[in-house]
């Protein structure tokens, strides 16, 4: 083969740019709604979870003045004087309700000393103020004088800050004593675990149940196999609130499972499915099953029947011939199913919601929970990063022991 | 076919009938007696149940009537697993997950045998098949002819009775074909197995065999050695499929011994060997073969004589294809050595042509 003259290197250098760039303009729509739909979004909660401005702009002047504080003792006269015509100013502006919200987060039971303290510097006049606002405020109440609130308020005043992060993880800062586990209440890393122990349960269900189920479907005729396809796929064409709903009415107290196992007799009184973590393994499982399956469904259907038989022909039996040869087979469509199971679930929201109960609750639940009552984005952008890089780490270490390539989704 | 055979035949099919749809059979009588050792071929045309036929031997389909015998003993009662067939598939099934010597061990792991006897075994066959170098590859690493052969080695590595080739060398380029019908064959004779093999190629047949039954529709039409079924073809089924063969209509006049008479259409007398035509007045092909067919000249005027007028000619190498027409439009094709016996023909010449009785059968004539 001859090598090609510069020109003709130009030529098809001309042409697969062209090509490059008629491809790259097909999938620009894509693109875009992509950036907008989940990028966006996701480096909207990244930023988020470490970016609080708000005390540092409701009270700039203190937050400089603490700034000489030791950190050990009441703050001086100088910070609390400061501290006072700042909430004087708030108090004016109707702003000492929001300064409430977020003390009341740095430190428990904060609401109502601060807005109890703006009453009362409020209704100081100018010159009253600055003679005795600092004063008065210590006698509003004596937190004010505590230096755990002021350590606490200096971090809230921080506008970049992974302090929610800490509380993400159970964990909080000390003024002495630096990072630690925090004493009273420690709940996210327990719900951590618990998600992704649920997770885990659920996904080896749906590997059990559709294991079978697959292989059954494989080795009918096709048109037979599709007929009971549809069948598996049914639940996709139900509202999912319909399809939870309906485990609502199987498993409550008095619902049909329940009043059928009285009816024959096997227990003597009902068993509380509903709003367990039990209620919500069932339904879930049954929600997640086609992820399982489809994939499954689709490796085995391209295994071409022949191996069984050349690993009978050799010798094997057909126990040993599934283990050694057809089940590794399988594990592309196994463990696509598994990690789209398993990532699904641990994030899922609806049907622990409204199946799960208090028991039954993911870490879904509590993210939603700090959107919608307590108002805490943050604190909720903070675990729901944690979530998507626990489930990366998941990935890779997925990646790492079993091979990303060797998934298969179709 | 039983005189290769003889009595006691290693493996047997007597009246083995199959149907997957319980309506119609795929397989509708066969019987056959292989020997120990022996190589047959199934040759057929596509859907001809030659791969059903396998599959009951291997114990992947049931046999609907009928018996399969290895040694005299009905194979139903036999797992699959049990009857050491070794399989060459046609898409070669090499686990893909595995090495090739994983692959190749794995008859051997199953069979418990001591590692390094599986050891031994697999360079052993590996470089039977001239594979030595590849051993830690995966399947999916190697070309067509390469995974063949590993197909073919693992097949044979645990010394089966019985092997089964299903279309083993479909994939294959016309060389590597060849190379490989030449590797079977050496392997063949080195190991003593019995071969069960099937193809498409008639050349592969042909060249390969020690006897070929031709299937068509279920049924065995000839199952004989390959001159024998080039040459003598039972029917006019087999001189088509096996070979080319030139075909004359005409009527059986009168009926000798070995020969029989037959009317042409254009209304010449030929005498032809006996087949399976043998009533006086039943319509009959009279079939000869390209290379049996000169040019009259040649003949010195002896044998049978047709009339035909030259339409063209192909230049294919070694010798030259020509092709006639008779009269009523039948196509004639004579193939003549590229020397100095093949003659120029103008456009449209007519010309005598001629073949000896015994190079020619009168064989059935189907219903139009
Ligand atoms: N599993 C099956 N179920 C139903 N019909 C089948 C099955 N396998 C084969 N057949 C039918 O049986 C007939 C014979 O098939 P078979 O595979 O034995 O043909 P073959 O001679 O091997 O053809 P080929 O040369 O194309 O491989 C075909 O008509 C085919 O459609
Ligand atoms: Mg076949």
């Amino acid at each position: 083969m001859s090598s090609l003259t510069t020109l003709e290197a130009g030529q098809a250098a001309n042409a697969r740019n062209k090509k490059r760039l008629t491809a790259f303009l097909f999938v620009v729509p894509l693109l875009v709604f992509i950036l907008i739909t989940f990028v966006a979004p996701i480096a909207s909660m990244l930023w988020r979870s470490v970016h609080h401005p708000i005390v540092a702009e409701l009270i700039p002047q203190t937050l400089s003045e603490l700034q000489r504080w030791d950190g050990k003792s009441t703050p001086d006269r100088q910070t609390l004087q400061t501290f006072a015509v700042e909430l004087h100013k708030l108090n004016a502006e109707r702003l000492s309700g929001k300064l409430a919200e977020e003390f009341n987060r740095a430190y428990t039971g904060m609401s109502s000393v601060v807005k109890a303290s703006a009453r009362r510097v409020g209704r100081l006049s100018e010159s009253q103020l600055q003679a005795e606002g600092a004063e008065t405020l210590l006698k509003a109440h004596k937190n004010w004088e505590k230096p755990q609130l002021w350590f606490a308020i200096q971090r809230a005043g921080q506008v970049y800050t992974y302090d929610y992060y800490l509380t993400a993880l159970d964990l909080e800062i000390h003024p002495e004593q630096g990072i630690q586990v925090r004493e009273d209440t420690q709940i996210y890393v327990q719900l951590y675990t618990k998600t992704l122990n649920m997770a885990l349960v659920i996904t080896l269900l749906c590997a059990l149940l559709g294991y079978p189920l697959a292989y059954y479907l494989s080795g009918l005729p096709e048109n037979r196999a599709n007929l009971l396809m549809v069948l598996v796929l049914l639940p996709f064409w139900t509202s999912l609130l319909v399809r939870t709903t309906a485990w609502i009415a199987l498993l409550q107290t008095n619902g049909v499972i329940n009043s059928f196992l009285l009816g024959i007799g096997v227990i003597g009184q009902p068993y509380e499915m509903l709003y367990t973590s039990f209620a919500t393994v069932v339904a879930m499982t049954h929600i997640l099953l086609p992820f399982m399956i489809l994939p499954l469904y689709s490796v085995m259907r391209g295994i071409d029947p022949s191996y069984l038989r050349a690993a009978m022909s050799l010798g094997a039996k057909p126990l040993p011939a599934f283990a050694r040869i057809y089940f590794p087979m399988t594990l592309p469509g196994l463990s696509a199913g598994a990690l789209l199971v398993f990532i699904i679930s641990v994030g899922y929201y609806i049907t622990p919601a409204l199946v799960g109960g208090t028991d039954g609750q993911m870490i879904s639940n509590i993210i939603a929970f700090h959107m919608q009552r307590s108002n805490n984005w943050e604190l909720a952008a903070a675990l729901g990063s944690l979530l998507l890089g626990l489930i990366l780490l998941l990935y890779w270490v997925y990646d790492r022991f079993v091979g990303a390539s060797n998934i298969k989704l179709g | 076919m039983a005189d290769l055979a003889g009595d006691k035949a290693f493996l047997q099919f007597t009246n083995v009938k199959k149907t997957y749809d319980h309506k119609s059979l795929v397989v509708k009588d066969f019987n056959l007696d292989v020997a120990k050792g022996e190589f047959i071929t199934l040759l057929g045309p596509s859907g001809s149940g030659k791969t059903t036929c396998l599959m009951m031997l291997a114990g992947f389909e049931d046999v609907t009537s009928g018996e399969i015998l290895i040694n005299g003993r009905s194979v139903t009662s036999i797992a699959p697993y049990a009857r050491n067939i070794g399989m060459v598939f046609q898409q070669y099934a090499l686990f893909p997950h595995m090495t090739l010597r994983e692959n190749l061990a794995y008859p051997l792991k199953i069979r418990k045998r001591p590692k390094d006897e599986i050891r031994a075994k697999v360079d052993e066959y590996l470089s039977l098949v001239e594979l030595l170098d590849f051993g830690n590859r995966y399947p999916g690493q190697l070309s067509g002819g390469q995974r063949q052969r590993v197909a073919l080695a693992r097949a044979l590595i645990f010394a089966p009775d019985i092997v089964l080739m299903d279309e083993p060398l479909g994939a294959l380029d016309k060389k590597l074909r060849e190379q490989m019908q030449f590797e079977i064959k050496r392997l063949h004779e080195q190991l003593g197995f019995t071969v069960i093999y099937v193809t498409h190629d008639q050349t592969e047949a042909l060249t390969m065999s020690d006897r070929i039954a031709v299937f068509n529709n279920g049924i065995v039409q000839q199952c004989a050695p390959p001159h024998v079924l080039y040459e003598r073809p039972a029917n006019l089924f087999v001189a088509d499929f096996i070979g080319e063969s030139n075909k004359l209509k005409g009527v059986i006049e009168s009926v000798g011994e070995d020969s029989v008479q037959v009317r042409l259409e254009d209304g010449g007398l030929v005498s032809t060997l006996k087949a399976n035509c043998t009533e006086v007045g039943q319509p009959t092909t009279v079939s000869i073969r390209p290379e049996k067919l000169s040019f009259n000249d040649r003949l010195g005027g002896a044998g049978n004589q047709v009339m035909a007028r030259f339409v063209t000619r192909h230049y294919v190498g070694e010798y030259i294809r020509y092709h006639f027409e008779t009269a009523d439009g039948t196509e004639l094709v004579v193939k003549n050595m590229n020397d100095s016996s093949a003659p120029q023909l103008s456009a449209k010449e007519e010309v005598a042509l001629a073949w000896l009785p015994q190079d020619s059968q009168a064989l059935d004539r189907p219903v139009a």
